[in-house]
């Protein structure tokens, strides 16, 4: 996340790296101090000058009561505007229309989908480069968590329920994605390739993937969602645009037994 | 045997004394923990009392007069063991066990109707099994009625003793524990009743 | 008839069978030297069943050591398996048997080792430093231990019989639930947590009314040490935190062994509750580890630095506003699962507010040293590595209470540098340092300055390299608990770095094992004649090395703070005629309830109903005999003390 190719993910290190000098000004002081006076006021210095009553200064106190409550009160504003401008689920502003991609998770692998352009991938995911991606995630396998790191931060993918994460890549390039949550004995092999490239490679790349042979229909994903370890690339034409919510309703419907 | 007039507050030695102010004390201690965790309980009843998934839902499957009835009968077994508890500092051994008698009648007699309607949901096909809903209630009022059983088992451990020989010091600190217990009971019913079954037509 | 107990339960890869071997052929050679010795008496008598505070807090550390070796080996297991385990190569671990170690380790190290360390460390010390002669519910304070003991057995019985749960320390559903996990690991897990938090929560009970209705005449609370304070804010966290994990994993069973569906992804369940309760019980869980701990230090900082503490009173204000604060902070643990802006913006600024008291208190006790005179012996130094290492730790914790950080933080490897830097630099530091600055009073001798110095170096240089990489490898987007990683991630010589670094701490350890022995080899060398081998200020050093059982033969008079120091000052001792000291007598029933719980518990992971519901009858009916005990007491008459006080020439 150091070598952000996000929007997001830069405005987040911008954040790290602030926050971080920020609180220097309070722990630089004490590592400093804790040193200085470990070397000055030991057994064997005997220059040093012992005051074995002295406990309390209020303005020391107040120094040392009123300098991090400032600093924590500047994170507090930082942390409550970037609450907000950083959240997953706010779109971001552009004037390219964004792209929506569906992410299911399951054991051990990611499936994209693409209602809008009717293909499907698992472990592959091919964005077009400074497009807002409004991804909807949800998950037929225990939590997980959805993660490019170079593209910004992370959403619980989880089973019932949708998530929202919006994230843009401002360059072309090819950036790895994993899983940031355990789910399980595969969970290791859960990573991905996001590839970004120009609006035309994705193009070709979407009419491409709709020759593909493989379709994927509730049938095919009902195979699919048996256990697999370290799934290989796979691309389908999406035979059902509403798998997602199939999926979700899935959980909605009572189960006797599990 | 004690005179009867002298309550065994007043010739407790030093010692008893600090042993009677903290055993009362940790035991109240005790319900405090004891509250917290039924307040988990009552957390994810209250977030999980929607999902019937379509099934039958609180309005359909609670009998409220059949909650009343229950809650009429704890009262009434909460006023009883106050009694108990009053009679016991006095030393008063007859009147102890008459309360405590009196409050393990009725106490028993709720968890029978509390039994009762658990069994005729399960009977109807609505069990533990079907939902987030019936799971919640489940859960919390079967942990209720486990520390009533607890209570009255406790009830019969304690009078024992004070039925052979009288109240002695000892007793008489476990037997305001008892009645800590139950009154605690008592306060848990209530919130159970308000939460569980008054609020079932609030959306 | 047994359940679903069978023949497969006992099949194991070689490195189990390895492990299991070698922790059955070390039971079995204690118990042989033990029997040699002729002890099993002695060691009934003495310590099983004893109620006598001081021999359960060694207990309590005994057994915190024993499972911090076990927790050390899965962390070495882990590191190598990482820094092997790139591109072409697996490892040597499966993925199964690498997420048991990791799962087993942070169990291990948070229940057994911190709550262990602490407990026992509270153990020894309260009574003594409030003037009282045994904590104010004994038999109770056994049955805690036992409980403790009991969880903590089933991390061990899992090498050998069954496997261990796979979910990570935390066991989220649906993972942990019946339809990803029907296996008994889970299930070991949960009856290890829920047995030794039962044991936590009735210490805290304990422990509470202890302080509040036991303290010695004159000490009211504005006179009471720091330490002191230190235990009350935690006992308070204690009381209101342990009940919600007592209900959360009962639900968590009740969905494995009735089919509920509480927390299950589908019909109706609601997995986002378990993680919410998990965590308003595990925030405050981790005060819990780390408030006694800056009682310790409140203890022995102004000892070594020959001066009173600095700014006792905000010391206490401190202490009871991160005691307040740390029970709004929860959702920091899942900023990732969606809440929203504002819940997010709430909770993270909740967090980064806990850093001030925090703060103040290491100004405090760096301003204590301030024109004192240090003496650098063991727990000062490790002290000065509680700063470096906990400073840093609690830095980057704010760093991630900031929800747009934590998107990018949470669950990296960032994540796991900062929780072991609070816990290794603050809770783990911190023991070593009161153990050490204790270990005279419980034992009668000092310990080897010299390898104590070893160990703490080698503790240090081994934390930062093993932690100071993962601090980067968050960075570059590691994950957790990963068995496996690509080449071309450029994680691997990270990952090695950190290997050795958990070698040096390794070597760190086998210094504290060979600083013991060297010291009970020097006892008589090293041996606390006078009670005050540090010239103290509270009132455990006013007692004999090691401390009669009656603790104090007269309850101290106490007029002001830092009570032993005034006393000493003035030279004036209170000599009284000698009185009759009632002291409970030992029982076995805490022994008894540990060990029906344990194998209860067993019963239940394996389905073997009929059991469980004998042992449940059978702690039933032992806390119904303990109850007709109608003589728990013994007196010590006026003679008998009087005999053994002037026998250790002892006349204070």
């Amino acid at each position: 996340m150091m070598e952000p190719r996000g929007l997001i993910a830069m405005k987040e290190r911008e954040l790290i790296i602030t926050a971080a000098l920020l609180m220097m000004i309070v722990v630089v002081p004490v590592l400093a101090l804790a040193m200085i006076f470990a070397g000055k006021y030991r057994k064997s210095n005997e220059k040093a000058k012992h005051e074995p009553k002295w406990e309390h200064n209020s303005i020391a106190e107040c120094c040392w009561w009123g300098v991090p409550c400032v600093i924590v009160a500047i994170l507090a504003v930082l942390a409550y505007k970037t609450s907000h401008s950083l959240n997953p689920y706010k779109p971001i502003k552009s004037d390219v229309k964004p792209i929506e991609i569906q992410v299911v998770a399951l054991d051990w692998k990611w499936l994209f989908l693409y209602p809008g352009e009717e293909v499907a991938s698992i472990n592959f995911l091919q964005v077009p480069e400074k497009t807002p991606i409004e991804f909807e995630l949800t998950s037929d396998a225990p939590m997980n968590s959805f993660w490019i790191p170079q593209l910004g931060g992370q959403i619980y993918a989880m089973p019932s329920m949708r998530t929202k994460l919006h994230l843009i890549a401002n360059r072309v390039g090819e950036y790895k994605g994993r899983s940031a949550h355990i789910s399980g004995k595969g969970f290791a092999g859960m990573h991905f390739v996001v590839r970004a490239s120009t609006r035309q490679e994705f193009d070709s790349w979407i009419q491409k993937t709709k020759k593909s042979p493989l379709t994927l229909g509730m049938e095919e994903y009902n195979a699919l969602i048996k256990p697999s370890e370290y799934h290989p690339v796979t691309t389908y034409v999406l035979t059902q645009p509403d798998l997602f919510e199939q999926i979700i309703m899935k959980y909605r419907v009572p189960t006797q037994s599990l | 045997m004690r005179d009867a007039k002298v309550s065994p507050h007043q010739v407790m030695s030093h010692t008893d004394q600090g042993e009677y102010s903290r055993t009362i004390f940790g035991f109240w201690v005790y319900l405090l923990t004891d509250f917290m965790m039924f307040a988990a309980l009552f957390a994810v009843y209250v977030v999980l009392r929607k999902n019937t998934l379509n099934g039958p839902g609180p309005k359909e499957l609670f009998d409220l007069r059949s909650a009343l009835v229950q809650t009429l009968v704890l009262l009434f077994g909460t006023f009883f063991v106050g009694m108990a508890g009053v009679y016991a500092h006095r030393n008063k051994r007859r009147k102890t066990l008459l309360y405590f008698g009196l409050t393990f009648i009725l106490n028993s007699l709720f968890l029978w109707l509390m039994v009762s309607d658990l069994r005729r949901l399960i009977e109807m096909g609505q069990t533990w099994k079907n939902s987030g809903f019936l799971s919640a209630y489940f859960t919390l009022v079967a942990t209720f009625g486990v520390h009533v059983a607890f209570a009255l088992l406790w009830t019969i451990v304690l009078l024992v003793p004070v039925l052979r020989g009288g109240i002695e010091l000892f007793s008489l600190r476990r037997l305001v524990c008892l009645r800590m217990f139950w009154q605690f009971l008592n306060i848990i019913w209530i919130f159970i009743f308000s939460i569980v079954y008054l609020l079932r037509g609030i959306p | 008839m047994f359940g679903r107990l069978g023949e497969l339960a006992l099949k194991h890869d070689w490195i189990e069978y390895a492990a299991g071997l070698s922790m059955v052929l070390g039971g079995m050679g204690v118990c042989a030297w033990v029997t040699y010795q002729k002890r099993w008496k002695w060691l009934w008598k003495e310590y099983i069943t004893s109620v006598d505070h001081k021999k359960i807090g060694v207990m309590y550390i005994f057994v915190a050591v024993i499972m911090l070796v076990k927790g050390l080996i899965d962390a070495l297991m882990m590191r190598t398996q990482q820094a092997l385990s790139v591109g072409e190569s697996f490892g040597y671990l499966g993925a199964e048997h690498f997420q048991q170690i990791f799962t087993a380790h942070g169990t291990t190290m948070i229940f057994f080792v911190g709550m262990g360390a602490v407990l026992g460390i509270i153990n020894v010390i309260l009574p003594l430093q409030i003037g009282a002669r045994d904590m104010a519910f004994p038999v109770l304070n056994s049955i805690s231990f036992w409980l403790f003991t009991a969880g903590g057995l089933y991390i061990l019985i899992s090498l050998i019989i069954g496997v261990f749960a796979g979910t990570g320390w935390s066991a989220y559903p649906p993972l942990a639930g019946l339809k990803y996990n029907p296996g008994v690991g889970v299930d070991y897990w949960i009856w290890s947590v829920q047995i030794s938090g039962i044991g936590s929560l009735l210490s805290g009970i304990n422990f509470l009314v202890t302080i509040l209705k036991m303290r010695c005449p004159g000490m009211t609370f504005k006179k009471m040490p720091v330490f002191v304070w230190a235990v009350l804010a935690t006992m308070m966290l204690v009381i209101a935190a342990f009940p919600i994990l007592t209900a959360d994993i009962a639900m968590l069973t009740t969905d494995r062994l009735l089919n509920t569906k509480i927390f299950t992804a589908g019909s109706g369940g609601n997995p986002m509750m378990f993680i919410n309760l998990f965590w308003a019980w595990g925030h405050p869980e981790v005060y819990i580890l780390i408030l006694p701990i800056f009682g310790i230090f409140s203890e022995f900082v102004p000892v070594f630095s020959k001066k009173r503490l600095f700014g006792y009173t905000s010391m206490v204000w401190a202490l009871f506003g991160i005691t307040f604060v740390s029970f709004l902070v929860w959702l920091h643990h899942f900023f990732t699962m969606g809440a929203g802006a504002n819940v997010n913006a709430f909770f993270g600024i909740m967090t980064m507010i806990v850093a001030i008291p925090t703060g103040v208190k290491v100004f405090n006790w760096l301003f204590t040293m301030y024109r004192g005179r240090i003496d650098f012996k063991t727990p000062m130094l490790w002290f000065m590595g509680f700063v470096v290492i906990f400073v840093t730790g609690g830095m980057t914790g704010v760093m991630m209470s900031i929800p747009a950080i934590d998107f990018q933080m949470h669950n990296s490897l960032f994540l796991v540098a900062h929780f072991h830097s609070v816990i290794i630099g603050g809770t783990l530091f911190g023991f070593f340092g009161g153990f050490s600055y204790w270990f005279p009073k419980i034992f009668g001798f000092t310990l080897d300055e010299k390898w104590g110095a070893r160990a703490f170096w080698c503790w240090l240089i081994g934390f930062l390299l093993a932690f100071m990489p993962l601090y980067l490898l968050g960075f570059m987007g590691a994950t957790r608990r990963l068995n496996h990683y690509e080449a071309s991630n450029g994680w691997q010589p990270l990952f090695i770095v950190a290997s050795l670094g958990a070698v040096v701490i390794i070597t760190g350890v086998v210094s504290q094992c060979i600083q013991v022995y060297v010291s009970i080899k020097k006892r008589r060398e090293y041996r606390d004649a006078t009670g005050d081998p540090w010239d103290g200020r509270t009132l455990e050093w006013s007692t004999p090395s090691p401390p009669l059982f009656y603790n104090f033969a007269h309850i101290p008079e106490v007029s002001e703070r830092d009570a032993f120091w005034e006393m000493k000052q003035r030279d004036t001792w209170p000599k009284k005629p000698y009185e009759d000291i009632h002291m409970p007598k030992n029982s076995s029933v805490g022994f008894v309830i540990g060990m029906l719980s344990c194998i209860g518990g067993f019963a239940f992971v394996w389905h073997i109903f009929w059991l469980a519901i004998v042992c449940i009858c059978g702690i039933i009916l032992s806390l119904i005999i303990r109850l007709g005990n109608k003589h728990p007491h013994r007196i010590v008459t006026a003679r008998e003390v009087e005999t053994i006080e002037e026998g250790k020439g002892v006349l204070k």
